[in-house]
């Protein structure tokens, strides 16, 4: 019974959040729906993409609220971690779904043309068309990690649950469209962002992560000092803490623009394969162009 | 300090949910978030607004059960440790009990310190007793059980843990270096690091005292 209530424990929310899981509920129902739908109409989705979308959308919900919540606020380096998943691997993975048919498919028909969908899809189209600027996009990704690891908004932002939430609001968000801006499934005749365009977006962001992955990790002065004043989850030296954070911003984060890469070029020369060889759409696992 | 306090809240808690609407809807316009977050009168960390009024329900170093409600009319500086503490604890204390010194008597008067143990396995009304002995007779020393003192703890967005214990038996305590400070009418008003400039924390604890 105890072991029971642990477990439990470790799996219910630390801080509550309505927003994380709706969005997570939203996202997992409308795409389970989508493909039922799709299965009705005779067209298959293949195991990977229903598998790598439920994943991501299951990490988002995992590092926001289970009991990692907790790890997260007061501990660096399992922040830096919860921030790898919601800012780099959870949207990577739901990108690389290419979930939009299937969640189109899954949005109940009377919701198709909602009133005042001319003027929000008015007002957000010229914003999105600026964020997913090839060269707006790399800026922002790079920008939001820097920003929220400045040591004074690092401290409030950890402080306050309202700068918290807006905190891993935002990584998620401008993970999800800097992904998407990469490993659209779309070509760039379809309206998709060049091949090329995609790859230098993708290894532009490289540098300034190793860059500051590698200061926070050799930095021999505690830079963030709001895991001393909070209290760390168990008594961890905070340079060891510190330097365990800095690896993870500086490697698995760079490692994800090479997955990405490898995925862009993969499509490159699939695509060249659909001309010579008509392979169709539905029998690769990928999304492709 | 109640009719000023509107005065410290409002402006803090507009620009957030001001920011929040903003980042939600473009992920633009963060830096606009922090600006106007200090209050300019207090030169530590103002909290008034985003901490909730002092509430906790512990025992204190004769064994009594205390509330919060205990120390209305003072103002109280909250401070977690463990009294096997080695660093932090002792100088923080050590450096309040001189500051207080500095405020002078009448200020020691309408000041209390209250010293949280989140160790109360190693840490009874006794050996709390002792400890706070060795500071000014406004230090007191509280702990509870693990209930009460997460309630406490995640109240002000702070934790504590344990290390593994050693061959005799010895372990660390991970725990909030910062102090809190809260008004007469048991009002969160500051929080205080351990690099805040000591006339810093002499000068707000003055104007904390001189209010209400």
């Amino acid at each position: 019974m105890l072991e029971f209530e642990r477990t439990l424990g470790v799996l219910l929310p630390w801080e509550f959040s309505p927003s994380w899981i709706a969005a997570c509920l939203l996202a997992a129902g409308l795409y389970l729906r989508g493909l039922q739908r799709h299965r009705h109409q005779g067209r298959t989705v293949g195991f990977w993409r229903p598998f790598a979308f439920l994943l991501g959308v299951g990490a988002v919900y995992a590092v926001t609220q289970t009991h990692y919540d907790y790890l997260s606020q007061y501990m660096f380096f399992t922040h830096r971690a919860q921030h790898l998943a919601l800012h780099h691997a959870a949207p990577f993975l739901i990108a690389l779904a290419a979930p939009l048919p299937v969640l189109a498919a899954g949005v109940p028909s009377r919701l198709h043309h909602p009133p005042g969908r001319a003027a929000i899809v008015g007002i957000l189209r010229p914003a999105y068309r600026l964020l997913q600027h090839p060269a707006m996009a790399p800026l922002l990704f790079v920008g939001l990690i820097y920003f929220w690891l400045i040591p004074e908004i690092h401290f409030d932002a950890m402080l306050s649950r309202e700068l918290y939430q807006i905190m891993n609001w935002s990584m998620l968000l401008d993970g999800l469209l800097f992904w998407f801006l990469v490993l659209d499934p779309r070509t760039p005749q379809q309206g998709g962002l060049g091949y090329g365009m995609r790859i230098l977006a993708l290894l532009v962001v490289i540098p300034p992560q190793i860059l500051l992955g590698a200061y926070l990790t050799f930095s021999e002065n505690v830079l963030f000092d709001v895991y001393a004043v909070c209290g760390r989850a168990w008594p961890l030296s905070p340079l060891t803490d510190q330097q365990l954070g800095g690896l993870i911003t500086w490697i698995p984060a760079s490692m994800m623009s090479v997955a990405g890469v490898l995925i862009v070029i993969r499509s490159i020369l699939s695509g060249k394969g659909d001309t010579h060889l008509g392979e169709p759409e539905q029998e690769r696992g990928v999304p492709q162009p | 300090m109640t009719f000023m306090m509107p005065r410290y809240a409002s402006p803090k808690r507009r620009p957030l949910r001001h920011a929040r609407a903003l980042a939600l809807a473009g992920l633009l316009g963060l830096g606009v978030l922090l600006t106007g977050c200090t209050d300019p009168g207090w030169q530590t960390k103002d909290i008034s607004g985003l901490m909730p009024p002092l509430a906790f329900e512990l025992t204190d170093e004769s064994g009594e059960v205390v509330e919060a409600e205990a120390f209305r009319g003072d103002a109280t500086l909250l401070f977690f440790g463990f009294t096997h503490c080695h660093d932090v604890c002792p100088a923080t204390m050590a450096r309040l009990d001189s500051i207080l010194d500095t405020l002078g008597a009448e200020a020691r008067d309408d000041l209390r310190v209250l010293f949280v143990s989140v160790d109360p396995a190693r840490d009874d009304p006794a050996t709390l007793r002792e400890y706070t002995a060795n500071f000014g007779p406004e230090f007191l020393g509280l702990t509870g059980s693990e209930d009460q003192l997460d309630a406490l703890t995640r109240r002000y967005r702070v934790t504590y843990g344990y290390g593994e214990k050693n061959a005799e038996g010895h372990y660390m305590v991970s725990h909030p270096s910062a102090i809190f400070a809260f008004d007469r009418d048991g009002e969160a008003q500051l929080l205080i690091r351990q690099d805040d400039a000591r006339e810093a924390v002499v000068s707000d604890l003055r104007q904390l005292l001189a209010s209400g």
